[in-house]
């Protein structure tokens, strides 16, 4: 057998005289940028599909109870601050707009544009997060957290509890009204799985922001961004959905 | 035979004298979930030999040495179509007949002995009609149909009778049933069969069948003194459910007279039939499930009655269901001679009534 | 050449290794643990993985001793709980799910489908890295304590009932799963965007349509696992209630959450190993695989039908009569694609020029013992039989024919078929051939006594037994010990392969597929240019024709 040394040596040689200008963020192993960028995307793509089905069973054991236990569930949302969670809304759907107007400027080269996109994304995502900071702590306040201290004073006796008291709630048999507990349950598990994902995207964003200052995003390898784009919409997605199931739920 | 040491010659002999295939069938289920095993076993051998057949054949007809070129072949759409549709055929037949045999095993025939069983960590608690208490053991005759309702207060565990090819878990929070009926008397095995802890191999039992002249006797010997429906009586005196649930015309409550087995209105809608699960359900959810015309007034019983005194409560509702008493007076009840027509707590002793109902209610 | 056999090795006087390849790229341990070659990583996880392999099978042996008589005396039920706990975890997350993907779909599906690597070489070694964490935190696990709720975790057994290290084992299940959706999600961009030029999906070899269809459960069915191990140790943590019956939560969600993955897992287990068979019964009957498309789809319709059929774990738990009917019919169509497959590979073997190479006779031995395996699937997934027949040790058996007969099979027969290719020199034939026999025989002596334990009602778990079923379990136990050393012997012979076995070549089984057309060991950009498929899969009349010319060239 010939020796192999000397032929993939002189391939080497032969593919850069023949070829032409790689970009150096092409990786080895793809033949054209447009691969790459193909082949990233999809990936991306795919993954958001994992957590569809990663959300998708919150989903199901949410909608399953909620059929199960309606009443307790509507008095237990009633105790979600609509204001609040709008406000949180309109910070995410903000948000999503300075980070497409962000995958916009990285593909026109923009590169002021894009941190300041990015800063702004990142600021927007903060103020969510302080916001369900806000509404978790007086879930804690009022013992609405499932533990051994869960309270159901809001729901045995709604006139005591100014927020169940605004909505008209009547008081609830006991049996029922233990089953908020399973609704705080889900509304953690849910909400809390979905700020860990923020708090990612956040992590993924003050990364980003250091490396698009060095202009890294802004000489035509855009990949990144769109797909932490991709993500970020994502995420905002599942809140899209999480609002009106969490809050919303049978309101007048 | 001095070569071999007498230990191992015993155990040999033991087990040569021991060996079967398939274990005793004590019930009348057992032969036709045999048959259905043995079908299947059949097709299974058939289909292990056909496919051992042709690679041991095509491998002697074309190893290398008698067959140096190989033939390039497509496929065959007319063969593929075969063993797609030769097996199909077969799993759609043992799926029928599975499903027959499975919709047997889970409806109980409507005139069927009942016997309520707990499982906990780490035994079974079997609580019959007429007060006898059992734990890790179930005493059953022979020619009647058992139904066992099963519950778990604490893990999923799982009975098992292998005897009777019967199985059922014992989930936490809902009754779940199955029924048999033994035929050959005997003393067979009871299993917890789903992981419980640590002490799951230890959650083992007798199932003994006994004639039914031997379960009367039986049934006399361990008689508790008050049947499950008078310990449920009591309860439902002590927990002061007729305050409400009474027949004065002024009630708070539904009269539970009759309710067993009734389709109910609800006042949300929609009808339930009142089987054991309901009724359980109403004693420790009754918000969930108001009857018609009635407030939703009755507090939980969550927390305060055990599992036990769930089963009695049930067992009590469901004697005040005329039929029903008829039919477990045919069944159970007669054997007991305080029970035969006179008003049931009446010839209990005083001290009798506080210790049954003290274990019913969690303290 | 003798006539029963269709290994060409070069001349051995002049033969060498080449020289450059991807093992003699770059050296040290930190060109290992940082590189993002595929081939590299397939490597790191053929060591890890026979690492937890060996650990699992210990484990296994404990079991098997313990079981040898009636009574609870090697050890104490918990301990025997524990035992049995992490070696279903270790054997199913760091084992089963990886084996075949992890190393040969690795180190293959790049170089099969004619690419330098896979899509995303980085997350490929994360992938690594997130199996590695799960593994190491595993063992942390088994060293500080163990833990008893068996590899289901079923509440509230795991979240009420057990003290022991419940956390730290699904958080070790919970890394593990992201390494698969990785894989998984890696698998499926590659085969979708890297392949060569003319290489169509119909020219794909079934080794990569079965990497596809287990990649598509791996990334659709593991992130359902995650949220239920994460609604699991919020429960056991701060104690929300979505299981826990005192509270209104319902613990058959948790069974329905749990299986709709664990279902699907046995198939991301077993279709990769069907894909290492399609191949090695072609490459040692010289003949395209029978009926190409059917054998193809019917992987796919695996996958499909396998999203549907997790109820059939839930029969006697009191889910719904209905939902048991359609279910268990469900069951029913998902076997049928598994037989068409064993028919269609005992249909390639007609008319062709037989082998019996060591990868054949572990395919062979495959072939009959996912046989018996499928078809006392089918015991279980018919509603009737399955009352009196599960939880027992009749489907302890039947998965682990499955599992081990089946997959460990489909392993070992690829790791020697391939094992020329990821190394450059060849195992011993006739030790491996013996390993191959031995490893049948003590399979069948362990499990298929099993059989007829579980048949006679012996419970699953059980650490002691009624003394009645002490023969049938000694027969297991003896099994075992032969099994054990069947998986002892390539361990010791393969690795002295590595110094001293004969020099393979590019092309020792004659094979078609674009891996062997490279040099052994490969490149580490696998081809010196990119491969053109311009011909058909399995096509050995254009292998043939090919060898032609390179003789007449070199004349």
């Amino acid at each position: 057998m010939p020796d192999s040394h000397a032929i993939a040596e002189s391939a080497h040689e032969t593919a850069h005289q023949a070829g032409h200008e790689h970009p150096s963020y092409l990786r080895h192993h793809f033949e054209s940028v447009e691969q790459q960028a193909d082949a990233t995307n999809f990936a991306m793509w795919l993954f958001l599909l994992t957590e569809v089905m990663f959300f998708g069973g919150l989903f199901t054991a949410y909608l399953i109870y909620r059929n199960w236990y309606y009443p307790a569930f509507v008095a237990a949302s009633h105790q979600l601050s609509i204001p609040l969670g709008g406000f949180n809304t309109l910070l995410l759907i903000t948000s999503s707009f300075t980070m497409a107007m962000g995958v916009w400027c990285a593909e026109m080269k923009k590169k002021s544009g894009l941190v300041l996109c990015l800063v702004l994304t990142l600021i927007l995502g903060l103020g969510f997060l302080g916001v369900k900071t806000i509404e978790y702590s007086e879930k804690f306040e009022k013992h609405h957290v499932p533990s051994y201290h869960y309270s159901l004073n809001s729901f045995l006796n709604p006139d005591s509890d100014e927020a169940a008291k605004a909505s008209g709630d009547k008081p609830m048999a006991l049996d029922m009204a233990r089953h908020t507990e399973v609704y705080f349950s889900l509304y953690f598990a849910m909400t809390g799985m979905h700020a860990l994902h923020m708090i990612i995207g956040i992590a993924i964003l003050g990364f980003m922001i250091f490396r698009a200052q060095a202009g890294a995003y802004t000489s035509g390898h855009v990949t990144f961004v769109e797909n932490f784009g991709l993500y970020w919409h994502f995420v905002d997605i599942v809140w899209i959905f999480l609002f009106p199931l969490l809050y919303l739920i049978s309101r007048h | 035979m001095n070569h071999i040491s007498p230990t191992l010659w015993q155990f040999l002999v033991k087990w040569m004298t021991n060996f079967a295939l398939f274990p005793p069938e004590a019930s009348k289920i057992a032969p036709q979930m045999d048959a259905l095993y043995f079908f299947m076993v059949l097709v299974s051998l058939i289909g292990l030999t056909v496919v051992i057949l042709l690679v041991t054949s095509f491998s002697i007809l074309y190893s290398k040495g008698r067959h140096p070129v190989a033939e390039q072949i497509e496929g065959s759409t007319l063969l593929e179509a075969t063993w797609t549709i030769i097996p199909l055929g077969l799993f759609l037949v043992m799926f029928v007949w599975g499903a027959l045999i499975y919709f047997r095993v889970f409806t109980p025939p409507a005139n069927a002995m009942n016997i309520y069983v707990v499982g906990k960590q780490w035994m079974w608690k079997a609580e019959h009609p007429g007060g006898q208490h059992e734990i890790n053991s179930l005493h059953v005759p022979t020619g009647r149909a058992v139904q066992l309702t099963l519950i778990s207060q604490d893990v999923f565990h799982s009975f098992s009778i292998p005897a009777f090819r019967v199985k059922r878990e014992a989930i936490p929070g809902r009754y779940t049933t199955v029924w048999f009926e033994a035929t050959t008397p005997g003393t067979y095995h009871l299993f917890c069969t789903q992981y419980c802890g640590t002490e799951h191999s230890h959650m083992i039992g007798d199932i003994v069948v006994l004639t039914p002249e031997d379960y009367k006797k039986w049934l006399a010997e361990s008689t508790s003194g008050a049947s499950l429906a008078q310990n449920g009586e009591r309860l439902f005196a002590s927990l002061s459910c007729s305050a409400c649930h009474n027949t004065r015309p002024d009630a708070r409550g539904p009269s539970l007279a009759n309710v067993y087995g009734a389709k109910l209105p609800l006042s949300s809608g929609g009808t339930v039939t009142a089987d054991d699960a309901y009724l359980r359900e109403a004693i420790l959810n009754p918000s969930q499930h108001i009857t018609q015309g009635y407030a939703p007034i009755m507090p939980t019983y969550q927390g305060q009655l055990s599992e036990e005194g769930v089963i009695a409560l049930v067992e009590y509702i469901k004697n005040l269901n005329s039929d029903y008493r008829i039919q477990q007076t045919l069944n159970t009840t007669e054997l007991l001679p305080e029970s035969e027509g006179k008003a049931p707590a009446a010839t209990q002793t005083p001290a009798a009534k506080g210790s049954a109902s003290q274990g019913m209610v969690k303290q | 050449m003798s006539t029963n056999t269709i290994i060409s090795l070069p001349d051995q006087s002049t033969a060498r290794v080449p020289k450059v390849n991807y093992l003699s790229k770059e050296n040290g341990i930190l060109s290992w643990l940082l590189t993002g070659d595929h081939k590299r990583i397939a490597i790191l996880y053929l060591i890890s993985l026979s690492f937890f392999f060996f650990i699992g099978g210990a484990l296994a042996g404990l079991i098997r001793l313990e079981l040898l008589t009636p009574q609870a005396d090697l050890m104490a039920t918990d301990t025997y709980n524990k035992v049995f706990t992490m070696h279903g975890v270790i054997m199913i997350f760091f084992f089963l799910v990886p084996s075949v993907p992890a190393t040969l779909g690795n180190f293959l599906i790049p170089l099969m489908i004619g690419a330098k690597d896979l899509a995303l070489p980085k997350i490929n070694l994360l992938s690594w890295y997130l199996y590695m964490a799960g593994g190491i935190l595993a063992l942390y696990t088994m060293v500080t304590g163990g833990v008893d709720t068996g590899w289901t975790f079923t509440t509230p057994l795991s979240t009420h009932y057990v003290n022991t290290n419940v956390l730290t084992t699904g958080l070790a299940a919970f890394i593990a799963g992201f390494s698969s959706i990785f894989t998984g999600l890696n698998f499926i961009v590659t085969i979708h965007k890297m392949r060569a030029p003319g290489m169509t999906w119909f020219k794909l070899p079934l080794f990569v349509w079965a990497h596809y269809a287990a990649s598509v459960l791996m990334v659709l069915a593991t992130p359902v696992v995650a949220i239920a191990i994460v609604l699991v140790a919020l429960e056991r943590t701060i104690g929300i209630g979505v299981f826990d019956p005192t509270k209104g939560g319902d613990p058959l969600l948790f069974q329905h959450l749990f299986w709709f993955y664990s279902h699907p897992a046995v198939y991301i287990m077993i279709l990769p190993g069907m894909g290492v068979i399609s191949e090695v019964i072609s490459t040692f009957s010289r003949k395209r695989v029978f009926g190409y498309t059917a054998v193809a789809f019917s992987s796919v319709a695996i996958a499909v039908f396998g999203f549907f059929v997790w109820a059939h774990h839930m029969f006697i738990m009191g889910i719904s009569n209905y939902a048991v009917i359609v279910f268990s019919l469900l069951t029913m169509l998902v076997a049928v694609p598994s037989a068409i497959k064993i028919f269609n590979w005992a249909f390639t073997l007609y008319k062709g020029s037989i082998t019996f190479e060591t990868p054949m006779l572990y395919a062979f031995g495959f072939m009959g013992l996912f046989t018996i395996g499928g078809l006392t699937g089918v015991f279980l997934g018919v509603s009737g039989t399955d009352i009196h027949l599960t939880e027992t040790y009749f489907i302890v058996a039947h998965f682990h024919f499955v599992m081990v007969g089946g997959m460990l099979m489909a392993f070992l027969a690829g790791i020697h078929f391939w094992w020329p290719k990821m190394t450059g020199r060849m195992y011993p034939e006739k030790i491996s051939q013996m390993a191959a026999v031995v490893t049948f025989i003590g399979f069948n002596f362990t499990f298929f006594p099993q059989f007829i334990l579980g048949t006679l009602g012996m419970p699953r778990r059980y650490a002691s037994y009624p003394p009645e079923f002490q023969i049938l379990n000694v027969f297991s136990t003896a099994g075992a010990s032969i099994l054990g050393v069947g998986y002892l012997l390539p361990v010791l012979y393969l690795v002295w392969s590595l110094k001293y076995g004969a020099v393979a070549g590019d092309n020792p089984w004659q094979a078609t597929g674009l891996e062997w057309q490279t040099q052994s060991p490969p490149l580490t950009e696998n081809f010196l240019k990119t491969p053109i498929m311009d011909h058909d899969v399995y096509d050995y009349e254009w292998l043939e024709a090919q060898k032609e010319k390179e003789v007449a060239s070199a004349g």
